[in-house]
């Protein structure tokens, strides 16, 4: 048996059962790496010598709950107490944050095992991961395309069986879209479920911490540790976390279950949208009510997001001056320049190209054309999903347009399309493997209202029952 | 000249609220510590830290709103001011721009008996930036370095109406604004310290004009004095300049302390722009009435109020009850005095008199000062008793002031203790008369003041300590033999 | 095209960001482009539509005035590019 390729919750049952010990658990992890990540290239940062002082320290204690003792991986824009936080850039080369995300100390407080820094695009601005300053990382299912982006790290290490989970981020769907593209399951949350402390931000308005793992079941145990109030961020919701365990049962009997037809264009790869339907009639299969439904302000999203992620960026990205951490150019004469010049050289052109639209969108003279009506947009586009939920308990749709495509090939505009709208409004999303096309994984986005994660995880784990989707694993060994 | 003009001056003044932590983080306030040991990743601007507003700030700036008589926003929002300086740790500022928490309210100045009301245009909430260290001049300093202590500490910035018509009235409207907030206890205010700091925009027209003149800001104001001479100067320039036909530029300028003169702050760069925008970390402040209802309860009696009290209750002169009203600190030890000693007028001489002039020549401060209000009350009464004499109560005072002694000690263990034995000064005068033939001569030929001389000899071979009224008495009586 | 090479180099200044002469070609074309698709937007009538400046409800976020332990000066510098007498070192200002 290879124990890497245990899931999350049976794992944990193993350690507790004295049956593996976490020491045999990372081993496993650590050989799957030296064997895969040439391959795929899913990490920035291993952290393996650490995670082995900490998974002796558990064995001799022998205390395993939850997660403790189960390696796993942070997306390196989570920043880790005396572990390196790049954001997969040369501005933050080096960069030792004095303290832990609330989330990854959460996980830490519980014993998880953190084996290293995931890849991802740079400060999560991009979409396949290719603006790293690192390396790109590779698709476990066809090394010769993309893992997606932002979060391409994360969602290509837990496919390839480097981690057994990992913490992303999804600001524009970053998480989603990645996971979609590898076939595993990633949920963002409700915007405020988890604590953004320690995350660094690009849009603060939209960015959230989530999962990302290989079944609906370990989703669920991971979001019983990283979700709840945290004082650190004014943002937090205050609401009880259930235990999610609770909601993983298969019958579906009077679910209503809407499918927006804006999703399911013709934009949207055929054989994506039959692979989708296809879910929506397993849907009814499984005892749900499916109907079409619209948003029709969804087709505003995108530029709105574009107006709205930029004009904040511009502003969180400022503090990256070469003044107290980071990146700094040596040889200016003066401040002015000094900044410039570690801001010129430290930022790739993504970032680059998206602090100055943001700088311009913010402009006394620009600020009401597009910021202020980037708002306003937005509001329509929460309205529409208010709407929905009056109707339906969750709505399901592709999360992206097509598979993953062969690097590059290219088409941004319509990577994060799908993914965008449920960023916006705040609400919880994600995206399970939903179906194959060409031996590639299609993903299904199940989007619910505020503090529906429950919801999601019910309809998501009577999908993955009935369909099996999430046992199939791409082949890397030759 | 200055008859056919008039200035026209609106203050902006920015001041340090004393709460224990910094206005978004957990760090605690701090002067003359280790530079960056009162930092966390929130003021250090490391990424990934999220601000969390502090209550006592939003408490402070409503209490501050309803002493200068504002209206309270039911609803108020932080915005982001961006721009780019190495004392701005996240290269953005944390202030309020359209949604200020206070606004519309007035404080009235005295000015030569006429009272004034000068319109407060609005408070809001904001966050300091910290301090750079330069070695030598900022113009020839190869580097400077950053000290992030002060980053993040809760200010308000104050901004008046442009209803100032003289350096004087700015200077009387920066009084009183200080003596409210140190009333309120929001503020340490202090200007050489930097937590009350002042900027100053005048323009100046033609008496009768309706439109205002070009307006040119005055930064880097430090003191009160500054602040008037600066107004005086940059007042003078701009009528100079419109008497010559000139063309003034609206522009910021900076008063150069040394040279007595303001100067242009030229910039290099373009306009500013500082892209305001909604903080989307911080969700919004609302202050229903019941809120505003309960910070007026606890807003303690204000300087107007006290000064109205001093001058019916204790029949101060309004001159008197301006000057003991101008410190919280000061008018709570003169009202503890009274407590103890119903003299309020010599307990107001005292403050006003040997204390200040104690309290200035050492630079300090009423609240660090050993003379306790018991304690003066207790000298004042020596001297009531006869104890002392006014003279030497100046001595006793002194001692305390120095020492923190009881005056009963430093009376006993210094011998200081009035002599009122007509005998033994009956003794002392003889000799004095004795010893004076020429003096006592001039008296008798009608010269008044010779007594005078007289006086002052017996006092002196006493050491002061003997009873002026009985010396004067026994003088005369004896002078007066033929 | 809504935006010119000045005006990049303008935001480059504000931005304080130093650009090659190929950047601001390229940054001027693929802005332009990202802001002429924005005009999309324009379809929509948003006069009366309130701006959704919070996606969430919540008001009044305010925590104890407690201080909380901070960084040690060793950890407040220990990323300082430069640093001297516990301060963060940069080059002078003008
Ligand atoms: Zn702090």
């Amino acid at each position: 048996m290879n124990l890497y390729h245990l899931t999350v919750h049976k794992a944990a049952e193993m350690l507790n059962r004295r049956e593996i010990k976490a020491q045999e658990v990372l081993e496993a992890v650590s050989r799957r790496i030296d064997l895969v990540e040439n391959k795929i290239k899913a990490f920035i940062t291993l952290t393996l010598d650490q995670a082995e002082k900490k998974a002796k320290e558990l064995d001799d204690r022998h205390e395993f709950t939850g997660l403790g003792g189960i390696p796993y991986g942070v997306q390196d824009n989570l920043c880790t107490l005396g572990v390196t936080t790049t954001c997969a850039s040369k501005m933050l080369e080096g960069f030792i944050p004095p303290y832990d995300a609330t989330a990854v100390g959460r996980l830490k407080a519980a014993g998880a095992v953190m084996v290293g820094k995931l890849n991802m695009d740079e400060f999560g601005m991009g979409h396949f991961t290719e603006t790293s300053c690192f390396h790109p990382t590779n698709n476990p299912w066809d090394l010769t395309r993309v893992a997606g982006g932002s979060s391409g790290g994360a969602a290509a290490a837990v496919a390839a069986g480097e981690v057994y989970y990992a913490l992303a981020s999804d600001t524009g769907g970053s998480l989603r879209q990645s996971a979609a593209y590898c076939g595993v399951v990633g949920m963002r949350p409700t915007y405020g479920r988890v604590s953004r402390y320690g995350l660094v931000a690009v849009a603060s308005s939209m960015d959230q911490v989530g999962p990302v793992t290989r079944n609906v079941t370990d989703c669920a145990l991971v979001l019983n540790l990283i979700c709840g109030y945290d004082g650190l961020d004014s943002n937090s919701l205050e609401a009880e976390v259930p235990d999610y365990r609770g909601y993983l049962e298969t019958n579906l009997k009077g679910m209503r279950i809407g499918f927006p037809r804006e999703y399911f264009e013709n934009y949207v790869d055929e054989s994506v949208r039959d692979a989708v339907k296809k879910a929506l009639l397993k849907y009814e299969e499984l005892g749900a009510v499916v109907e079409e439904t619209g948003l029709p302000h969804s087709k505003y999203a995108l530029p709105v997001f574009r107006l709205l992620a930029s004009a904040e960026a511009s502003s969180n990205m400022a503090r990256f001056d070469g003044v107290r951490y980071g990146y700094r150019d040596e040889e200016a004469q003066d401040i002015a320049e000094m900044m410039s010049n570690s801001r010129g050289r430290g930022f790739g052109p993504e970032v680059k190209r998206n602090i100055l639209l943001g700088t311009y969108v913010l402009s006394k003279e620009q600020y009401d054309t597009y910021y202020l009506r980037a708002m306003k947009v937005r509001r329509l586009i929460k309205e529409d999903f208010d709407r929905a939920f009056e109707k339906y308990d969750l709505l399901v749709a592709p999360t992206t347009a097509t598979v993953a495509f062969p690097r590059g090939e290219r088409n941004e505009d319509l990577s994060d399309l799908l993914t965008i709208p449920a960023s916006l409004a705040g609400i919880p999303a994600m995206s399970i493997p939903g179906g194959m096309v060409d031996g590639l994984p299609v993903g299904l986005q199940l989007m619910g209202p505020r503090l529906a994660e429950g919801t999601l995880l019910k309809a998501a784990y009577a999908f993955e029952q009935a369909a099996d989707y999430h046992l199939r694993t791409p082949v890397l060994e030759v | 000249m200055t008859e056919k003009y008039e200035a026209v001056i609106g203050l902006e003044v920015h001041v340090e609220l004393k709460t224990n932590t910094k206005a978004f983080c957990g760090c605690g306030l701090s002067f003359g510590a280790l530079p960056n040991s009162h930092v966390c990743p929130g003021c250090l601007g490391m990424p990934g830290a999220i601000p969390v507003l502090n209550r006592e700030l939003v408490e402070f700036a409503i209490k501050t709103g309803l002493a200068l008589n504002c209206k309270i926003a039911e609803f108020c929002r932080f915005d982001r001011k961006n721009y780019f300086y190495p004392d701005l740790p996240a290269n953005y500022q944390i202030s309020q721009l359209d949604l200020p928490i206070a606004s519309a309210g007035y404080l009235e100045i005295e000015s030569e008996g006429v009272k004034k009301k000068i319109g407060i245009n609005r408070v809001h909430m904001e966050e300091d930036a910290g301090k750079l260290v330069h070695q030598g001049s900022i113009m020839t300093t190869p580097y400077s370095l950053v000290d992030l202590n002060r980053a993040g500490t809760p200010l308000l910035e104050i901004v008046s109406e442009p209803d100032i018509r003289s350096p004087r009235e700015a200077s009387m409207y920066m009084e009183k604004l200080r003596s409210i907030l140190l009333f309120l206890r929001v503020s340490d205010c202090k200007m050489e310290e930097g937590s009350l700091r002042c900027d100053a925009n005048v323009s100046v027209r033609p008496r009768g004009q309706e439109r205002l003149g070009t307006r040119t800001e005055i930064k880097n104001l430090n003191s009160f004095r500054s602040l008037e001479r600066a107004l005086e100067y940059e007042i003078k320039r701009h009528i100079e300049l419109l008497e010559e036909g000139g063309e003034l530029v609206q522009e910021t300028r900076t008063w150069d302390e040394d040279r007595q003169v303001t100067l242009s702050m030229r910039s290099k760069e373009e306009a500013q722009d500082y892209r305001y925008f909604p903080d989307p970390n911080l969700p919004p402040v609302i202050i229903d009435p019941e809120w505003v209802e309960r910070v007026r309860k606890t807003l303690p009696e204000l300087p107007d109020q006290a000064r109205e009290r001093l001058m019916s209750e204790y029949n101060l002169s309004s001159y008197d009850a301006n000057l003991l009203t101008m410190s919280k600190d000061v008018l709570d030890f003169f009202d503890a005095c009274v407590a103890e000693y119903n003299e309020p007028k010599l307990i107001a001489n005292w403050v006003m008199g040997e204390l200040t002039r104690l309290l200035n020549q050492n630079n300090m401060e009423i609240k660090d000062c050993r003379v306790t209000p018991s304690s003066l009350a207790a000298m004042l009464k020596l001297m009531e008793q006869g104890t002392i004499s006014g003279k030497i109560a100046k001595v006793v005072f002194e001692e305390m002031f120095n020492t923190g002694d009881a005056p009963e000690k430093i009376v006993k263990d210094r011998g200081l203790v009035q002599i009122s034995d007509e005998s033994a000064i009956k003794a002392i005068v003889d000799e004095v008369i004795a010893a004076n033939p020429k003096v006592v001569e001039d008296f008798k030929a009608g010269k008044e003041k010779a007594l005078g001389f007289l006086v002052g000899q017996v006092m002196k071979a006493s050491k002061g300590k003997a009873n002026p009224e009985i010396v004067n008495r026994l003088l005369r009586e004896e002078l007066s033999r033929p | 095209m809504a935006l010119t090479e000045k005006d990049v180099e303008r935001l480059s200044v504000l931005a304080r960001i130093s650009l090659t002469e190929e950047e601001k070609k390229a940054f001027a074309r693929q802005m332009s482009s990202i802001l002429d698709s924005a005009a999309v937007l324009d379809e929509l009538s948003t006069d009366r539509i309130e701006p959704l400046i919070y996606v969430l409800s919540k008001y009044n976020v305010m925590r104890d005035d407690k201080v909380r332990p901070s960084l040690a000066n060793d950890e407040a510098l220990a990323n300082a590019p430069l640093k001297e007498d516990a301060m963060f070192k940069v080059p002078r200002l003008i």
